[in-house]
């Protein structure tokens, strides 16, 4: 038990003026960005019965399109797997060369990381226009584009795992006079190997969720049925579609949680 | 030092492999941890290095071997000026070097042989000598004889993340001695071992060492061991070097002030 004389300590802190003129900043930039966003109470006060309407008109969803579907979810899942592990493949390298003290000077990282912000900073469906314009409407743009996108993802992730590594058994081999890619690749890469897998099965995730929507830009997969389903009004058809996508991304995101326990024992 | 039927006999005429001379390190503008430090260790020797936390022993170590940058002075180690190797020749010079860490340093998800293997690195590089499975059969042997030397030839195949704290260590010591070095350093290699496993370690490591010939620079907080390992202690205190004699002449109370 305290003693007698020591005095409990306050429960809460009164704010500094700084802390305070934070606080009021942070609230009008919510303003002003809530203001440029549109905000209207009126329109989401109207927006419950159109809902409505909408999910009369949907359900049940359309069956009879099924098969269909099927095939272009399947073509979506190609889509997803082969850009994630083409991304997957050409992200170790880059990493190498994004990851400081492993194999090239800082200037270099600067450089290759900036170049990967780029990439980032491109959304998915920019990309898929891109290689539209390049290759052609079709699964092929759609993969292209997934591999951009995979690329500045796990490219990033993976050098942050390999600078997070224990740098001990890299001094141990240093100091037998072995080679910058020797170390990388006896000691960096297998230490950063848990958090690689993790970083590549979250990539598959994100490539299976971003290849759904390709098809809003002719880029292959199921989001062309999505695009023409509205279109046509055809809602019970586009109803479908979305569960559909739910479906698998949920549970590509169920296998992966999986996949990541059985391989690293963790959830992360 | 001479080995004449396992005893050792201080030499003083050996030549060095170590010479430094007005060492200084310090980190960013704050003062140095150690100035102007001179010393020598012959060809074989076993040289204990003691002093507090913080007094700057591991950074020494470290700047011995090129790990870190030196702010002033030089290190000739085997017979050439730290100073003036390119990256490729500190490369050729530290094939026949080694290192001991306190936490083994090994790479957890890979076998003990793989682990033991890396330490060829010096000597071959490439994709044959990354894992044990596509070695050449030389380094392979070299690797199995290194682990049988430490008494594990058993768990050759065993994730180096399954062993003991003192299993780790042998194959830590398997992997600096596979490649034959001549100069090796030691950092603290039993502070993360219990008592009995650190015994047994430090005698296994000095046995080997002393049969090969291999000069040792070693730090340790257990001045009894800098007593029993060592032909010589330099004792490190306030940037300086406060001791430097051989065990000899030396009892564990006189190593009582490095630690006041």
């Amino acid at each position: 038990m305290a003693d007698a004389t020591t005095r409990a300590p306050t429960r809460f802190e009164r704010p500094s003026a700084l802390a305070f003129l934070g606080y009021a900043l942070g609230a009008a930039l919510l303003v002003w960005a809530l203001d440029g966003a549109g905000w209207s109470a009126e329109k989401l006060a109207a927006s419950g019965p159109r809902l409505a309407d909408f999910m009369s008109r949907a359900w049940p969803p359309s069956i009879d399109a099924l098969g269909r579907l099927s095939w272009k979810m399947v073509e979506t899942l190609q889509i997803a797997i082969a850009g994630a592990a083409i991304g997957v493949i050409l992200s170790l390298p880059v990493a190498l060369v994004a990851a400081r003290g492993v194999l090239v000077p800082d200037w270099v990282v600067v450089i290759v990381r900036t170049v990967l912000g780029v990439i980032r900073a491109v959304p998915d469906l920019a990309w898929a226009l891109v290689f539209v314009v390049a290759v052609g409407l079709g699964p092929f743009a759609g993969m292209l584009a997934i591999v951009m996108d995979t690329l500045g993802f796990c490219a990033r992730f993976f050098a942050d795992d390999m600078e997070a590594v224990d740098k001990g058994p890299a001094e141990a081999l240093t100091a037998t006079g072995a080679r910058r890619i020797d170390i990388a690749a006896t000691a960096v890469i297998p230490a950063a190997m848990p958090g690689m897998v993790s970083t590549s099965l979250f990539g598959l995730e994100k490539a299976v969720r971003s290849s759904t929507i390709l098809g809003l830009v002719g880029a292959g997969g199921i989001g062309i049925e999505l695009k023409v389903g509205f279109d046509l009004f055809d809602y019970q058809t586009a109803m479908t579609v979305i569960l559909m996508i739910a479906v698998v991304v949920v549970a590509v995101e169920q296998l992966g949680a999986v996949i990541r326990r059985r391989i690293i024992g963790t959830d992360r | 030092m001479s080995l004449d039927d396992g005893v050792c006999t201080v030499v003083t005429t050996a030549p060095a492999d170590l010479k430094v001379r007005g060492l200084t390190k310090s980190f960013g503008r704050a003062a140095p941890v150690f100035a102007g430090l001179d010393f020598d260790i012959a060809r074989g020797a076993s040289v204990a290095l003691v002093g507090a936390n913080g007094t700057g022993k591991s950074t020494l170590l470290r700047c011995c071997l090129g790990l870190i940058p030196v702010n002033g002075g030089t290190v000739e180690l085997l017979g050439q000026d730290a100073a003036r190797l390119s990256g490729r020749a500190w490369r050729g010079l530290r094939a026949r070097t080694g290192l001991v860490a306190q936490k083994h340093n090994l790479v957890p998800r890979l076998s003990v042989l793989s682990n033991v293997l890396h330490g060829l690195l010096g000597q071959g590089s490439g994709p044959r000598f990354w894992s044990h499975m596509l070695a050449p059969a030389p380094a392979r042997e070299a690797a199995l004889q290194a682990l049988e030397r430490v008494g594990l030839p058993d768990l050759a195949l065993r994730r180096a993340d399954g062993l003991s704290g003192g299993q780790s260590q042998r194959v830590a010591i398997a992997r600096a001695l596979v490649c034959r070095p001549r100069f090796l350093i030691a950092d603290e290699p039993t502070a993360s071992l219990d008592p009995a496993a650190g015994e047994e370690v430090m005698a296994l490591f000095f046995q080997l060492v002393r049969d090969e010939g291999v000069t040792v620079i070693f730090t340790s907080h257990n001045v009894e061991h800098a007593l029993r390992y060592g032909d010589r202690v330099l004792g490190l205190a306030n940037g300086r070097l406060e001791i430097d004699a051989p065990t000899a002449g030396l009892a564990v109370t006189d190593l009582g002030g490095l630690y006041g």
